[in-house]
């Protein structure tokens, strides 16, 4: 088991994930989906492999970022609400 | 501020898979200097996919990733090449920089994706790729005591399942929409296949105790916000199983993107190579899956001879050929065995979404002859992902065929387009 944990903060709620994990990962464990689609669906991860952008969502303010292929830094901050 | 780098190579390598691996290694035997970009956070792509606990690699995974740490190689992990603005130059972007790779041989070895059928609900989350759960598993996913279906076609779906298992979810049922039949054959024909016997045997010990049904495949998935339940269709009876995720993909499609962008020609889904995996373009080599499906042990020695033919080692290459070719056969086994059934055709309700990007339902897309007169009308596969999920599905669904590939190949920021001067038009100021 990895030993050391990492802190993000999805849509301003700290998550605490081992070290190694992807974003995609860190808001699924908030309990959120990555997306809301252009009419209005809740949207989560489909192909993992960074292909299908329905993980996309704002990360340290950077927008459309594919956060299946990110791993979570200390103190990153996601939006997925935005 | 990003940065913004240049290099130069005697063979490039696009991709970091078992083919892209093999290739980098023989041609970096050889001399020269010789690279690797990819995508992903580290080598292995997809198949060889290491993760956030140990027990990672195979020997032969690991074996291999480390001789190309041994050999000199350059490995640009974490980049995606969006371009090519001319022959010989190929544009990358990774989060913070950019990077212009200039190269005398290319050796395209850009893999595999799953492909996803539409469904009523295929869009709610928790309804992932089979191998797409996976990779989220292995990049942190918690998935002890989850109740996973995993469904849609392709050995794929067998190791999949074992491997949630093993990480202690529960798996209801497989669903594999090929027949008993089809399945009979293919794995009384994996006798010829030494290699594969092995790995057969290995997962027959880990799927011991999971339900497989054949000639089925799930017709909706149910849920508010979040998946909750799955119905499948099993003996030509629907069942409704509740479930916290559901795997599903129909075998895999070649990514062909790249490969097109730099002229390859394409042929029924596949980049064409001659015995040298030499594509129709000089110098520009292809390995792997999307020459064809066809598992590691073809991506390897495809990839072997690739390296091999780029350093103008032609008659070593020739050696691998009776090798190449055993595991070919397997490769045919394959596409026939996992060949999709018609009555998938008519799996979409008319308000299905079928394109994820901009929601597009399949009762818009009805209405048009072609993939082209669809994204004109509709941007049916005009959004983030174009069309690389919904262009597999509407082939299959409407018999359309994919039309030319543009710059971009993937969204890139425009300051990185910018970034090499001749890719764009030169602004003069004056209307024309």
């Amino acid at each position: 088991m990895p030993s050391e944990f990492t802190v993000v903060r999805v849509n301003g709620v700290s998550v605490s994930v081992p070290v190694g994990t992807t974003i995609a990962v860190a808001i699924a464990i908030a309990g959120q989906p990555c997306r809301t689609s252009v009419t209005g669906e809740p949207r989560g991860p489909l192909c993992g492999m960074g292909i299908c952008f329905e993980c996309r969502a704002v990360v340290n303010g950077i927008p459309h970022s594919r956060t299946c292929q990110l791993l979570c830094e200390p103190d990153m901050e996601v939006r997925t609400d935005a | 501020m990003r940065s913004y780098s240049r290099e130069r190579f005697d063979v490039l390598v696009v991709g970091g898979g078992p083919a892209g691996i093999a290739a980098a290694v023989r041609a970096a035997e050889r001399g020269g200097h010789v690279g690797i970009v990819d995508e992903n956070i580290a080598l292995g792509g997809q198949i060889w996919r290491g993760g956030i606990s140990v027990e990672s690699h195979s020997s032969e995974a690991s074996s291999w990733i480390s001789q190309v740490k041994k050999a000199d190689i350059s490995v640009l992990s974490g980049k995606r090449v969006f371009h090519q603005p001319e022959p010989g130059t190929l544009m990358a972007e990774g989060l913070d920089d950019i990077w212009q790779l200039r190269y005398r041989n290319l050796v395209l070895a850009t893999g595999a994706r799953e492909r996803f059928l539409p469904f009523p609900g295929w869009t709610l989350p928790n309804v992932t790729g089979a191998g797409g759960l996976q990779a989220m598993v292995k990049s942190g996913l918690p998935i002890r005591g989850k109740r996973v279906v995993v469904a849609g076609s392709g050995p794929l779906l067998f190791a999949v399942a074992a491997y949630l298992r093993k990480h202690g979810a529960e798996i209801p049922i497989v669903c594999e929409q090929a027949s008993w039949k089809k399945l009979a054959w293919f794995s009384m024909t994996l006798v010829r296949h030494p290699v594969k016997i092995g790995q057969g045997l290995q997962l027959r010990k880990d799927l011991v105790g999971i339900p497989l049904a054949a000639s089925s495949w799930p017709i909706m998935a149910h849920g508010q916000r979040v998946l909750e339940a799955v119905t499948i269709l099993r003996g030509g009876k629907s069942e409704t199983i509740k479930c916290d995720y559901l795997a599903c993909g129909f075998h895999l499609v070649a990514n062909t993107e790249l490969p097109a962008l730099v002229g390859c020609r394409i042929r029924n889904g596949y980049v064409q190579v001659n015995e040298l995996q030499q594509t129709t373009v000089d110098k520009v080599y292809c390995a792997g899956e999307p020459t064809g499906i066809g598992g590691i042990e073809l991506s390897l020695v495809e990839g072997e001879i690739a390296g091999l033919a780029a350093t103008g080692h032609a008659s070593e290459a020739q050696r691998l050929y009776p090798k190449r070719e055993r595991f070919r056969r397997f490769a045919r086994l394959l596409d026939n065995t996992f060949s999709l059934r018609a009555e998938l055709r008519s799996l979409p309700s008319p308000d299905t979404v079928i394109c994820r990007c901009e929601d597009v339902p399949c009762s818009r897309l009805r209405e048009h002859r072609s993939w082209r007169a669809a994204k004109l009308q509709t941007r049916c596969g005009m959004g983030p992902c174009q069309g690389r999920v919904c262009g597999p599905a509407t082939q299959f669904l409407f018999q359309w065929n994919p039309d030319s590939v543009r710059p971009p190949v993937f969204p890139a920021r425009v300051e990185d387009l910018a970034a090499y001067g001749e890719s764009i038009p030169e602004v003069t100021g004056e209307a024309k």
